[in-house]
């Protein structure tokens, strides 16, 4: 079948803060670049960012990157690769000053300079003291950045492909990354974008869990178009979970209603947060309270028909107090759980939040995977950068603001290993296979003649379920092995999908079933990644390994102190070294300690 | 010429998982009984910013367009 064909020095598939980044790289250095995304760019998920950004300006108080790396490397569990994370901490303040010269409108001091402020996990002289390391724009930090970026990116001539969805990536005999197919909605056209580069920055698949704080859109797509492409998915097993989201709905409820006397209540009432931590009882840190709760509904206690759920009690606080100090949780569970709390508690379940792992990439942005007893082999014309990717700075587990800077870091990183592998003449534009779009097509004809299918939203809908009680916040042996056996299962029915609707102009149950084979790509990394990791360390935390003088926090380093690799092709793992040398031989290297604050 | 729905559909896809969740109810229940007059202050909304989009949503701001309040209502309801 005939193609429509577009060449681009660059594609960038993603128009989130990452893609933005890199975009801009390029654009500004002069090359032809393409950014394809499902959504207009200000409406990416980097929205929902609000925290701030983390750099070590010290305007606030003193600070220094090295403590910045220290916390970093802490807080991934020494999961990290110690020579991304140097390089990340390194180049935070030239990011962030970068970004203030675009037009961010970050909040400033009395004397006009970034103003910052403290944020859990970063310190001062590491791990003494808090340190005010954040850089914020009010409680809009993401949203600000990409309209920053975005008007840059005008002003730069980055040519958008808005409401395109990127379909498989292209690799020719070589395993080299071409480019990509994709879909213009408005049409249904099929198009190869053949490129000298391709830049990943899909952002996350928090989509995989039934209780997921991300948008609809965060569907992982750059994760599967990889997955399908024969290269890894890297420490997959590890995601980040926020202790109270809105039963249902995910929505967070910020940690601040306990701080207001939110109480924690399981089926019979009983205030279980006193029987796990007798002394801080209900803001005990957010891994504790967790497990607590998940514990609770394994055991029996949950609340509802289902037993599924634990119950946020502020129904004991002055209405006046709920109102005045958190009226956007009240309307939040109005909204979302059909519940006043001022009349009654709030159902409320773990809820996932960040991915850690991704496609894996070294500090420079290049994609790389295993290949002639080189571990870290750089794929040809392919690079990722943001949620989608794994430098691997966050390890086990992400600092809040430190996803930001991971996006502004590696989105600019990936962008200048493009322009100078280009000016190296490393990047040339190789011809097209003759078979670059078959497998898309392939995909589109079998969705589009399928008979007695499965429903696109029950496979999804049983994905998630099945996300969720295997691969939850909290991992039992027996119910990943299970998960595993389930999860399997669905990737076969998620094969047979069937839409009603055939036509071809924006026909969104086409798009959605387009996006759970990406999903479910995901959704078995996580799974087979974590049934094999046999310890626990930071996000990753298994009932079978708990914190013992031996093993302390679970963590087990002489065995497994190694990122996991998972294939698509036969749910196949394999393992590499975590990179415990900094990049600059000045700097030492952070030793193996336990992760306490 | 009339607006594609298949088009707004896809566009009340946001950044952000609340409007999302609004706006899945709202396709579910509201969408389809939709004229086109009402699709057109639907096409006008969808331009907003999400962070205006929610808080009008939400209730923390008044929406300002009287254009737009048949469709805020439509999504405020449970």
């Amino acid at each position: 079948m005939n193609v429509a064909k577009r060449t681009f020095d660059a594609v960038i598939v993603g128009a989130g803060g990452a893609g933005l980044r890199a975009a801009l790289q390029l654009s500004e250095s002069g090359l032809k670049t393409a950014v394809l995304t499902k959504v207009f760019p200000t409406r990416s998920h980097t929205v929902a960012a609000q925290g701030g950004v983390a750099a070590s300006l010290g305007n606030t108080t003193e600070d220094n990157w090295h403590w910045h790396m220290y916390d970093t490397v802490k807080g991934s569990d020494w999961l990290g690769d110690q020579d991304a994370i140097e390089f990340m901490c390194r180049k935070a303040n030239e990011v962030v000053v970068e970004l203030e010269h675009y037009g961010m409108p970050f909040d400033r001091t009395d004397n006009g300079k970034i103003y910052q402020r403290p944020f859990g996990g970063h310190s001062q002289n590491y791990g003494q003291a808090p340190v005010s390391r954040s850089c914020a724009a009010a409680d809009r930090t993401g949203h600000a950045m990409l309209h920053a970026l975005y008007q840059r990116n005008v002003r730069a001539n980055t040519q958008f492909f808005v409401e395109w969805m990127a379909l498989d990536l292209i690799r020719d005999a070589d395993g080299d990354v071409l480019g990509v197919t994709a879909i213009e909605m408005e049409t249904g056209e099929v198009c190869i974008f053949h490129a000298k580069a391709t830049i990943f920055a899909t952002g996350g698949a928090g989509r995989i869990f039934h209780s997921s704080t991300n948008a609809f859109i965060n569907t992982g797509d750059g994760l599967g178009m990889a997955a399908r492409a024969g290269i890894p998915l890297e420490d997959m097993e590890f995601w980040q979970f926020h202790p109270t989201g809105v039963f249902g709905a995910g929505v967070l409820i910020t940690e601040g209603v306990r701080g207001e006397g939110g109480i924690l209540r399981n089926a019979s009432g009983e205030r279980f947060m006193e029987r796990y931590a007798p002394n801080l009882k209900d803001l005990a840190s957010r891994d504790v309270v967790s497990r607590s709760m998940v514990t609770e509904i394994n055991e029996g206690r949950g609340c509802g028909p289902d037993k599924d759920h634990v119950l946020l009690d502020i129904t004991h606080l002055s209405p006046e107090t709920i109102m005045k100090r958190l009226p956007g949780i009240r309307e939040i569970s109005i909204q979302f759980a059909g519940v006043d709390p001022i009349k009654a508690p709030i159902p409320v379940v773990p809820t996932a939040h960040y991915q850690m792992g991704g496609i894996p990439t070294n500090y420079k942005g290049q994609v790389v995977a295993p290949k002639d007893g080189n571990p870290n082999a750089p794929i040809s014309g392919f690079y990722a950068a943001g949620e989608c990717a794994c430098a691997s700075v966050h390890g086990a587990n992400r600092l809040g603001t430190n996803s930001l800077l991971d996006l502004l870091v590696f989105g600019k990183s990936a962008g200048e290993s493009v322009v100078e592998d280009f000016q190296s003449g490393d990047l040339s534009l190789k011809p097209l296979p003759a078979d670059a779009a078959d497998v898309s097509l392939a995909r589109l004809a079998r969705l589009e003649g399928q008979k007695n299918g499965e429903s696109v939203f029950e496979v999804g809908l049983e994905m998630r379920r099945t996300m969720q009680k295997h691969a939850g916040v909290f991992r039992f042996d027996n119910l990943l092995k299970e998960g595993v056996a389930r999860i399997k299962e669905v990737a076969e029915r998620s094969r047979r999908t069937e839409i009603k609707d055939k036509s071809k102009v924006w026909n969104t149950a086409r798009t959605e079933a387009l996006e759970l084979d990406n999903l479910i790509e995901v959704a078995k990394a996580t799974m087979v990644s974590a049934e094999a990791r046999k310890e626990s360390r930071g996000a990753h935390v298994r009932d079978d390994s708990p914190d013992t003088a031996e093993f302390p926090n679970g963590r087990k380093d002489n065995e497994w102190l190694k990122h996991t690799l998972w294939y698509s092709e036969g749910n196949r793992l394999d393992y590499k070294p975590v990179t415990m040398k900094p990049l600059s031989q000045d700097v030492e290297p952070i030793a193996l300690a336990k992760r306490t604050y | 010429m009339s607006i594609n729905r298949g088009r707004l559909r896809w566009q009340c896809r946001r950044a952000f998982l609340e409007l999302d969740l609004v706006f899945a109810r709202f396709l579910e229940r509201d969408f389809d009984r939709l004229t086109d007059g009402q699709l057109a202050d639907l096409e006008d909304l969808l331009r907003c910013e999400d962070h205006e989009l929610w808080a009008m949503v939400n209730g923390s701001e008044p929406c300002g367009n009287d254009r737009w309040k048949e469709m805020i209502g439509l999504l405020r309801q449970q």
